[in-house]
């Protein structure tokens, strides 16, 4: 067995392009779990009794169910069932979303809890309603502070759509298997492979790091990226 | 007493938080001007009754009125209208963090008075200007000493045009040397004629500001009078006794 980088060079362009469409998944997942988690996280804390409950039920659906058996069941099984013709793309993509949804509503959740009532109550006391409250006072200050818990579970997800490839969504992980496949260069290619996810996740961290410096209020010492 | 001249009339206010009853019936009539003070020790329903009078916490019996007209305490609609004339003034100042002392003002123009950006930062402007803060309109609040703060918010429920201002002990979080700036402002809101009740232990503002005292203990309002009635010596009460320890505590405040 020798090594064969030139296959790694060759291969190159086409596993930029899996690498494309995993930032595709990861983004909208990210994306559609924020939306869900601000929400529930919302509806959790300020909802009433049977809505938080609710809510709390998905959040210990989605977290106590592996990813992979997430994947089966929406895709082979309740997609199907419903007859909805989805690509296995859209498919990672919605329950990654779904996933990281009540991940993040737990994350939102946390840091609304951790706020102190008074802000609360001085807003309500000026005359603005609840909904008015959450948005303008309560949900710029959460979300500024859950910027290092979400760079956290981006690079978990990132990590986690690597499980696209079992149903055959054309990224990295299922590229570098077709490829690793014909040509048994496995060793290089995943190495490869990993060192895409490695920059990904970095440049993703980073970049976070940066908006969390750029959004930081002013007088705050804010070290959640441990400086 | 007559109520017709009553800006803000409360009745048999009740509050239980679990089994305890915090409150047990308050009734309280203020009219345009008064300035009425809750003294009282820990534990005794001061803020209870402060946050209650604007369903801050949600009495569960008694009527509020204002200018004679019952509050609908079920219509969400009623209540913010009620906690918009009824400003507030907490402890520990409540600033929002994420906003700039001139925003803290604006947020609530914006949102609540619908007014324009223009408008409200005009405003804005004027009411830090009133508490001597204009130069510290673009800092956020984790950049001001506690004095600043307490005035940025007192600014803050100025700007609503509020009738009745509701302060909880508005000086008791602060530095000893920062106390003088806050009394300074709410004595400059009392000459302008500002309605007030205020939950204080200081004593320079119970013998010049108040009209009325309120002594409060285990949820109840159990003496109530002008200072003089109150404080007199020849007179035992409560308030009296409670007086004197304070001053025992920080003579140099007489
Ligand atoms: N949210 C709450 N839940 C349960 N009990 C409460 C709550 N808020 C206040 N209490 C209780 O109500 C009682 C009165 O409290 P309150 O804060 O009104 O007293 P206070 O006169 O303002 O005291 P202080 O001078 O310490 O501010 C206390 O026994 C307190 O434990
Ligand atoms: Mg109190």
């Amino acid at each position: 067995m020798h090594f064969d980088l030139s296959v790694v060079i060759d291969s190159l362009p086409y596993l930029l392009q899996g690498s494309a469409a995993t930032a595709v998944i990861v983004c909208c997942a990210m994306a559609i779990g924020l939306v869900i988690g601000v929400v529930m996280a919302v509806g959790m804390v300020y909802g009433p009794r049977p809505v938080a409950l609710l809510l709390s039920s998905y959040v210990w659906f989605f977290r106590g169910f592996p990813v992979l058996v997430l994947l089966f069941l929406f895709y082979f099984g309740l997609f199907t069932f419903l007859g909805l013709n989805v690509s296995a793309l859209t498919a990672v993509t919605l329950v990654l979303g779904m996933t990281t949804g009540a991940y993040q509503a737990n994350i939102f959740k946390g840091a609304m809890l951790s706020m102190p009532k008074g802000q609360y109550k001085a807003a309500r006391a000026l005359g603005m309603t609840q909904t008015q409250a959450i948005y303008c006072i309560i949900l710029p200050q959460i979300l500024r502070m859950s910027i290092p818990a979400w760079s956290n579970e981006y690079s978990i997800i990132l990590k986690d759509s690597a499980l696209a490839f079992v149903i055959g969504a054309p990224e990295i992980m299922a590229r570098t298997q077709f490829v690793a496949s014909r040509t048994y260069q496995h060793l290089p290619l995943y190495i490869t492979a990993g060192l895409i996810y490695f920059v990904l996740t970095w440049a993703g961290v980073l970049l976070l790091e940066k908006l969390y410096r750029k959004v930081r209020i002013p007088g705050y010492s804010q070290d959640g990226f441990g400086q | 007493m007559s109520n017709a001249l009553s800006i803000l009339r409360i009745s048999n206010l009740k509050k239980s938080y679990g089994k305890n009853t915090i409150l047990h019936g308050a009734t309280l009539s203020l009219h345009q001007g008064e300035i009425i003070v809750l003294i009282g020790p820990s534990g005794g329903g001061k803020s209870t009754l402060l946050q209650c009078i604007n369903c801050l916490a949600m009495p569960e019996e008694g009527e509020i009125f204002l200018h004679d007209n019952r509050v609908d305490l079920q219509s969400a609609g009623e209540l913010n209208e009620l906690r918009q004339k009824v400003g507030m003034i907490f402890q520990d100042f409540n600033l929002f963090d994420h906003l700039t002392a001139v925003d803290n003002i604006t947020v609530a123009l914006r949102k609540v008075k619908k007014m324009s950006k223009k408008d409200a930062l005009c405003r804005a402007r004027r009411e830090l200007d009133q508490v001597g803060l204009s130069d510290k309109a673009s800092l956020y609040p984790a950049q001001l000493s506690g004095g600043q703060k307490q005035r940025v918010a007192i600014a803050r429920a100025l700007a609503m045009d509020p009738e009745v201002l509701l302060l909880d002990e508005p000086t008791s979080a602060l530095d000893p040397e920062l106390v003088g700036e806050v009394i300074s402002v709410i004595k400059q809101l009392a000459g302008n004629g500002m309605t007030m009740i205020m939950a204080t232990h200081q004593m320079s503002l119970i013998s010049t500001l108040a009209d009325r005292i309120l002594f409060m203990e285990n949820g109840s309002i159990v003496e109530q009078g002008t200072p003089q009635e109150l404080l007199s010596s020849d007179m035992v009460s409560k308030t009296r006794g409670f007086c004197e320890r304070l001053n025992e505590i920080s003579p140099e405040d007489l």
